[in-house]
């Protein structure tokens, strides 16, 4: 029998602002992160959390991972000593793109003053495991550590991935999330290129008028412990992960399958995996990224999971409030999704007014609402989707 | 050859200056502190030669530092280099 996963420490470093209350305080009340048609972590400093040594070694989406981890192990009350021997704690963070501005900036040593000139750290800032990694050197946690790479689905992918190595005993413990810093020329021309991105600069998923997604940074961080380990020790858990399940399209290099079915075989698993029938979730986070294609795909992956049900869930999407965060939004969006069923709120959907025939859901339009669950004496259920580019879809179920 | 302006102190102030932007606190890159006490490893000895060779033109190898165990051994093989211009 596996074992019960529960998340004891959250946090989020987003265009919202500086950790995972400001995340969810913010995006409830209607708050965008959004500026002049990107997502950046205006309020992120990292001097805050890092030495000078540890910034001149790490690229921004290392800085980011540091900074929402420690937020997240102060939260999980390990600051001051780990709970568990460090061989039984792990890391596996995910990114979308990794130390892209790394890259980019040696390429441009190298074109301008040659190969000698080039970093010794530029490998080890621009690898995308350099982030699970300084994670580890920095608390001195030695169980399995890596970093997953699966496009825009890599936070799901990584948190789905840590809790399956707690379930099957591997550890005991694992920090896990997403991080992502890939605001740079090359990346913000070349998803322009590809049509994905907003020309308008503003993200409006499931609306009639959206037109692509807006680029953004962030990254978040979940504390994941065995249930009893963490009840011994006297934690006490945010949330439970109930359930994940990953599938893939197989059917395109960037579209997804139009008939909603990788997806919808990926929440319909993850519900399996949780024992949660679709009348019994309260709330679904959807990747809700304001392509056409992942908006009409994914409303249509709902619906066919949920079926009658689905036009009484509340579906909303923080990328409408803070863009998207590419490896780093199924992380930040698992962080939310505790803290939204924890309070028993659907946060909105930012942007939305004009609907497009066919995406009939509720989207959770501008204001935030009650969860069903709030009405009832028992925990609150939610899902929370994230799709990638190669057709990858992760889905998390996860209780409050 | 080194410039008129080019002294052993003006050397030391220029490396440890040059030291702290990797890292340390400029108040403890003393002579005497090693590099274990300045966290600095081969990693750094590489970025400390690209900067000797920016401010100074001299290429140093990775075994010019070999048996450095201070900031002042290190000061004292670049010195040595810069001076003999």
């Amino acid at each position: 029998m596996r074992r019960a996963v529960v998340i004891t420490g959250v946090g989020a470093i987003t265009p919202l602002g500086v950790g995972a209350d400001t995340l969810i305080d913010r995006w409830t009340a209607g708050a965008s992160g959004i500026e002049d048609g990107l997502g950046r972590c205006a309020q992120f400093d990292p001097a805050q959390t890092l030495t000078r040594k540890q910034m001149h070694r790490s690229d921004r989406f290392t800085q980011l991972a540091l900074a929402a981890a420690a937020e997240a192990i102060a939260g999980a009350g390990w600051a001051d000593e780990l709970p568990y021997p460090p061989e039984r704690i792990g890391c596996i963070v995910g990114t979308g793109i990794g130390g892209v501005e790394t890259c980019m900036s040696q390429q441009t040593i190298l074109d301008e003053r040659g190969a000698d000139a080039c970093s010794p750290l530029g490998i080890p800032m621009m690898m995308p495991n350099a982030a699970s990694g300084a994670i580890a050197m920095r608390y001195g946690i030695a169980g399995p550590n890596w970093s997953v790479a699966s496009a825009c689905a890599a936070g799901a992918h990584a948190i789905g991935t840590a809790a399956r190595l707690v379930q099957i005993g591997e550890a005991d413990a694992i920090v896990t999330g997403g991080a992502e810093a890939a605001i740079a020329p090359l990346t913000i021309a070349a998803f322009a290129r590809m049509l994905a991105t907003s020309r308008t600069g503003v993200s409006r998923p499931f609306d009639a008028r959206r037109d692509g997604f807006v680029l953004g940074e962030g990254a978040g961080v979940l504390v994941l412990e065995e249930a009893e380990s963490a009840r011994a020790r006297g934690a006490e858990p945010l949330g439970q992960l109930l359930g994940y399940a990953a599938t893939a399209d197989a059917y395109h290099l960037t579209a997804p399958d139009p008939t909603g079915g990788g997806p919808a075989r990926a929440i319909a698993l993850a519900l399996e995996e949780a024992r949660v029938g679709a009348a019994d979730v309260d709330y679904v986070n959807a990747h809700g990224t304001a392509t056409l294609l992942n908006d009409r795909v994914e409303t249509a992956a709902i619906k066919r999971v949920f079926g009658d049900a689905a036009a009484q869930l509340p579906v909303s999407s923080l990328k409408s409030a803070i863009g998207h965060l590419l490896g780093a939004s199924g992380a930040v969006e698992a962080v939310a999704t505790v803290l939204a069923l924890r309070r028993r709120i659907a946060p909105p959907t930012l942007n939305w007014a004009a609907a497009e025939e066919g995406l009939d859901l509720d989207y959770v339009p501008v204001s935030a609402k009650p969860l069903r669950a709030a009405a009832h004496a028992r925990r609150a259920v939610g899902i929370s989707n994230s799709f990638g580019f190669g057709g990858h879809n992760a889905v998390l179920c996860i209780a409050a | 050859m080194s410039s008129p302006e080019t002294t052993p102190q003006s050397i030391e102030e220029s490396l440890f200056d040059a030291i702290a932007e990797i890292g340390p606190d400029r108040a403890d890159i003393t002579r005497e502190a090693t590099l274990e006490d300045l966290d600095l490893d081969s990693l750094d000895l590489v970025e400390i030669a690209q900067l000797v060779q920016e401010r100074w033109g001299i290429d140093l190898d990775p075994q010019d530092f070999e048996g450095v165990r201070t900031a002042g051994d290190a000061l004292d093989v670049i010195s040595a280099r810069v001076l003999a211009l």
